[in-house]
């Protein structure tokens, strides 16, 4: 019966036993210091214990020595948990460079996940076990958080910005999915399942619906909301070509450089005169309203696609001949 | 003051005559100096909890101004320069004005603490009056956020955001102004019924302190709000 | 102990009538007046949690509604923290003892003493109008979009009580700062002051700097939500994150206003209780102030997971690290303290070994949440519910009753039953140990916070919970009946019953209106048992 209570949620990601291995680690520590006060004040209230109320305490003050030792060892060993931590937490919020993109969106109250693939899914997560996969999401509506106890990530889902988690299932089965940042009256029903299937499976599962390919959808987008009449991929139109853009660096008008992120290319279609290119005119037209965040997400997909222009030189030395492209 | 203190613990034993006391000293003090000092650090504690509060919409503009220049530089040109600027200059003289309320009450100059307090009041006055013309013309205009904001053509979308912090901090800002004028009114009755003298003028000083405050939040206001990249609008 | 007679005038017996008490401009009648209403609030919100463990006994969300249970959360949390846990040691027993530690006779404002007390009880007036006529469901948190868009509970009118309340601490705080830099006694130096009195005053520097945040940040809530203004709507390019930041700004600090003067409380109980000075005095005295300044740069820990840059994240944590260093000074001074002590078994005393063992796990549980790597799994679980509850309702109110039960005869005169009053404490102890201990467990097991149906295998930690709470409720109603009783039947407690220095206990119980009858002069450092030939009447 004992052992029908968890204690513990299952290690089902590769990095699950580096944060419980901190967590053991801060639990000794603290465990000893609380310990060790607990005994001192017992052991002191015991053996000194007046019960008549009339004697006086011996005339001790203090000692700079104890004061300064015992200042001084907690905040070592708080720098040495600091560190550690900050470690783990380098490894939980730092995805590998390959990684399965999924991307998703919370909204009251269900969770949306669109596999690249083109497969989607309410509130049930299907993966691979032992491979990293990345989820980039955000909100529709309100603040959720995406919260999976068994791989031990969560982030939040803010409107108006991605968020981003990563992990890489150790384990094959169904885990727990919750929201974890309160949006209102179904806030404990915004919950579902991971599924983590073996690799095979997963891609059995995948082709098992009919669904588009997320950069397949990008690309119908990209034409029917006229992007492809301004980013001609040669660099001439009145917008930058978007050959080979993801995750390249972006020279803007005020001097700044930007990487070409998802949250780049979101916010260069919602709100696009924040982050003008340099060399362009803030010409393009917002297209909040016109696309929702699973639109765009393919968007994204699409761009992700695009390979690098052919000759980059040959482009270069175009460009400043096209007549739109001014300072 | 140890000593003064101890002076004075003699002096004042279990029961103490009323005449040895000047009126205005309030019984748990020992002394008007305390009660002067104690009334000046309250003021002073009170204006620093003031700069935080303002502090939170500042930080909001600060941050907003950082992310969206375009849209700052946009919002400011839209604000009329002229009455900003009339209201700064009408500001500043009520800090004098209040000021020199001030002196007399320190001189003794009863009449004179009333007068220069009234022209304080008054100036606050056409302050609040002006503000309500700026405000008349943004409805009239369709720029108040959230309850009639209609965006130019062009318009970064932020522009609202820039337009809400305005209001929010000159908002905030005329709210102040009203109890300002309240409190004059208050001490400028008490002076004219004689209560101050060289000894005890503390209320009129406390007022001045806060009056000074409410004007230094305006020239903080004043650039931030109106004339963000005015040269560079200016110039074209 | 000799048969003591109550003195004949007392702050409580020259003045009769309710205008007495309305008009008074005592702060010991003022802190009677706050005593009233932060009790009230208190029960109120002892009954919001009654009603959220009885929902999480079974996994079902079968006893309320969901929108009825976010209600019951939120107005929980309001209640505690506005209207207990701010006021509770500053308002009650700071308003007290305070002028009668240093000497003075009354507070450097008395009126806006008297202010600061209607301005409370108007704003738990608008709260709980609020509450009644519909209730708030944001979480205590309100955070946006969901305050400024999608509730539609009665966000306005509660942002404007916990407003209007906020200028009662703030108030209350430029009164106590301007008391201790201007009204101490002759001969009463910094160092000699009790460290209830250090503590106060770092408090009042936080009260004084943060709360105008919260009021600026509920004032844009407000504007958002009434007016429709943009500040942070992701739409306009607002961010819905900068509230966070602004709320937090305030109630990190706000947390540090909770637990300095119960921590005060405790310096007090433990010297007299251990007859002897407090060890280490200037560090005890120093780490409030330090605890005052670092609280303010800690607030992004409440938002690690909110989409901060992690090198902003790493700041955050280092500081809250080090935030940790202050309070575990002052828990080892204690300790120390009680070495080659003369501990006196009595009630206060008990209730500071109940702060002990609370305090410390609360501890030292928030370093296990400053940890980022970890923090990422614990955020917005049971871990942080319980990880606050251990210092809010296990420090801090345990402080709280620590000075109720020290202070009460000098309060009221009377002696209270001292059996009853370590009973209570230790059924304290247990109910809240057995309330939150599990609440550790289920955090780890991922349980997310604010949850009105949870999965079933969370089940058997939410018994043990619910369990603990109804041990908890008897615990806290004992201290109700054993104080009214002593209040008509308690023996006289005379000046000093506990033995102890300072210049409080120097005077009779219940003290005179003006407190003192001659101007006390200071001669003795803090704490000066050496010299002492303790009577205990």
């Amino acid at each position: 019966m004992l052992s029908a209570i968890p204690l513990f949620p299952a290690q089902a990601s590769t990095f699950a036993a580096d944060v419980d291995r901190l967590y053991f680690l801060i639990l000794a520590v603290t465990s000893f210091f609380a310990i060790a006060v607990v005994i001192f004040v017992a052991i002191f209230a015991v053996k000194y214990r007046d019960e008549s109320g009339t004697k006086v305490g011996a005339p001790i003050h203090g000692s700079i020595p104890l004061e300064l030792a015992w200042s001084f060892i907690p905040f070592v060993i708080a720098l040495g948990i600091f560190a550690y931590a900050t470690v783990v937490y380098f490894e939980l919020v730092r995805p590998p460079a390959e990684t399965l993109q999924i991307y998703s969106t919370g909204k009251r109250w269900m969770w949306r996940f669109q596999h690249i693939s083109g497969r989607a899914e309410i509130n049930e997560l299907h993966v691979p076990r032992g491979r990293p996969v990345k989820v980039t999401f955000t909100s529709e509506d309100v603040l959720h958080d995406l919260y999976i106890p068994a791989f031990r990530v969560k982030a939040d889902a803010i409107p108006g910005r991605y968020s981003e988690i990563w992990f890489e299932p150790s384990q094959a089965g169904t885990f727990h999915l919750f929201c974890a940042e309160y949006c209102g009256t179904s806030h404990s029903g915004m919950i579902g399942r991971v599924v983590v299937m073996e690799p095979a499976d997963y891609q059995a599962w995948l082709s098992g619906s009919d669904g588009q390919p997320l950069a397949v959808r990008g690309q119908q987008l990209f034409q029917q909301l006229g992007c492809v009449s301004c980013h001609l991929n040669d660099g001439t139109g009145r917008g930058p070509s978007l050959a080979g853009v993801y995750g390249a660096k972006v020279e803007l008008a005020n001097g700044a450089g930007v990487v070409a992120d998802d949250g780049y290319i979101r916010e260069s279609i919602l709100t696009p005169q924040m982050k003008l290119v340099s060399g362009f005119q803030p010409v393009m037209p917002t297209f909040q309203g016109l696309v929702n965040e699973e639109g765009v997400m393919s968007l994204i997909e699409y761009i992700k696609s695009l390979p690098p222009a052919v000759k980059p030189a040959a482009q270069a030395a175009q460009a400043p001949a096209a007549p739109p492209a001014q300072r | 003051m140890p000593d003064a203190l101890a002076a004075h613990a003699d002096a004042h034993g279990q029961s103490h005559g009323h005449a040895a006391h000047h009126p205005a000293l309030q019984h748990h003090f020992e002394t008007l100096e305390q009660q002067k000092e104690a009334s000046t650090l309250g003021m002073w504690i009170f204006i620093i909890q003031e700069v935080m509060f303002f502090g939170g919409l500042f930080t909001a503009y600060m941050l907003y101004r950082i992310w969206y220049p375009e849209a700052w530089s946009e919002g400011s040109a839209e604000l009329d320069i002229v009455l900003g600027g009339i209201n700064t200059v009408v500001l500043i003289a009520s800090s004098l004005t209040m000021a020199l309320a001030v002196r007399a009450a320190q001189t003794g100059k009863q009449k004179a603490i009333v007068n220069w307090l009234i022209v304080t009041m008054l100036l606050g006055l056409t302050f609040l009056v002006i503000k309500g013309f700026e405000y008349e013309h943004k409805w009239a205009l369709r720029h108040v956020p959230g309850l009639n904001f209609h965006a130019e053509p062009g318009q970064a979308p932020q522009v609202e955001i820039f337009l809400s912090l305005y209001f929010a901090l000159t908002g905030l800002h005329a709210l102040h102004m009203v109890v300002g004028f309240i409190l004059l009114a208050v001490i400028a009755w008490m002076a004219h019924k004689k209560r101050f003298s060289p000894e005890w003028y503390t209320p009129v000083e406390m007022s001045g302190l806060y009056w000074h405050f409410v004007d230094i939040v305006w020239i903080f206001l004043f650039p931030l709000l109106y004339l963000v990249d005015r040269a560079h609008q200016v110039a074209g | 102990m000799t048969t003591t007679a109550l003195p004949r005038r007392t702050y409580l017996n020259h003045e009769f009538g309710i205008k007495s008490w309305l008009l008074t401009k005592d702060h010991k009648r003022i802190g009677l007046l706050y005593l009233v209403f932060v009790t009230l609030a208190f029960m109120l919100g002892g009954l919001f949690a009654a009603g959220i463990r009885a929902e999480l006994t079974t996994p079902a969300g079968d006893l309320v509604s969901s929108d009825t249970y976010n209600k019951l959360f939120t107005m929980h949390g309001i209640m505690m923290v506005f209207f207990v846990l701010i006021p509770a040691v500053p308002a009650i027993l700071g308003n007290f003892v305070l002028p009668l530690m240093i000497g003075a006779k009354d507070v450097a404002f008395p009126k806006i003493n008297l202010i600061s007390w209607y301005i409370f009880v108007i704003g738990m007036f608008i709260t709980l109008s609020a509450m009644v006529f519909g209730g708030v469901d944001t979480g205590w948190t309100f955070y946006t979009p969901y305050s400024t868009q999608a509730s539609n509970s009665n966000v306005m009118a509660t942002g404007i009580g916990v407003f209007i309340t906020g200028f009662s601490s703030i108030l209350t705080g430029v009164n106590f700062m301007v008391t201790i830099h201007r009204m101490r006694a002759p001969g009463m130096t910094w160092f000699r002051l009790p460290l209830l009195v250090w503590a106060l005053y770092a408090t009042s520097l936080v009260q004084i700097l943060g709360t105008p945040v919260i009021a600026i940040t509920v004032f844009m809530l407000a504007l958002e939500r009434g007016l429709g203004f943009g500040i942070f709507n992701p739409v306009l390019g607002g961010d819905p994150v900068l509230f966070q930041h602004l709320f937090w700004f305030y109630s990190h600090p706000a947390v540090y206003i909770m637990i300095l003067p119960p921590m005060g409380v405790i310096s007090e109980v433990i010297a007299c209780f251990s007859r002897k000075s407090i060890f280490g005095y200037s560090f005890v005295a120093f780490s409030s102030l330090a605890i005052a300044v670092f609280g303010f740069v800690v607030w992004a820990h409440h938002l690690f997971v909110a989409g901060i840059s992690p090198y902003s994240a790493m700041v955050f944590s280092f500081l809250s690290f080090a935030v940790a260093i202050p309070s575990a000074v002052k828990t080892f001074n204690w300790t120390a303290t009680m070495y080659k002590g003369a501990i006196w078994w009595k009630a206060p005393m008990f209730y500071v070994f109940g702060f002990m063992g609370l305090f410390l796990v609360g501890g030292l549980t928030g370093l296990f949440l400053a940890a980022l790597g970890l923090d990422v799994h614990l955020h917005d679980t049971y871990f942080v519910v319980a990880h606050f509850h251990y210092i809010m309702v296990g420090g801090a109110i345990m402080g709280f009753f620590a000075g109720l039960h020290y202070y009460w005869p000098k309060i009221t005169g009377r002696m209270y039953s001292d059996t009853l009053g370590k009973f209570s404490a230790v059924l304290i102890f247990v109910g809240f140990n057995l309330t939150f201990f599990p609440q550790f467990v289920l955090g780890y097991l991922g349980m997310p916070r604010r949850y009105h149906a949870y999965p079933p295998e969370f089940q058997v930690f939410n018994v043990l919970s619910t369990a603990g709470a109804t041990v908890l409720a008897v615990g806290y109603a004992l201290p109700v009946l054993y104080f009214t009783y002593s209040i008509f039947k308690g023996e006289a407690a005379g000046n000093n019953p506990w033995g102890a220095t300072g210049l409080e206990w120097t005077t009779q119980s219940p003290p005179l209106p003006e407190n003192f009858p001659d101007q006390p002069v200071v001669t003795e450092e803090a704490y000066d048992y050496s010299k002492r030939e303790i009577k205990v009447a």
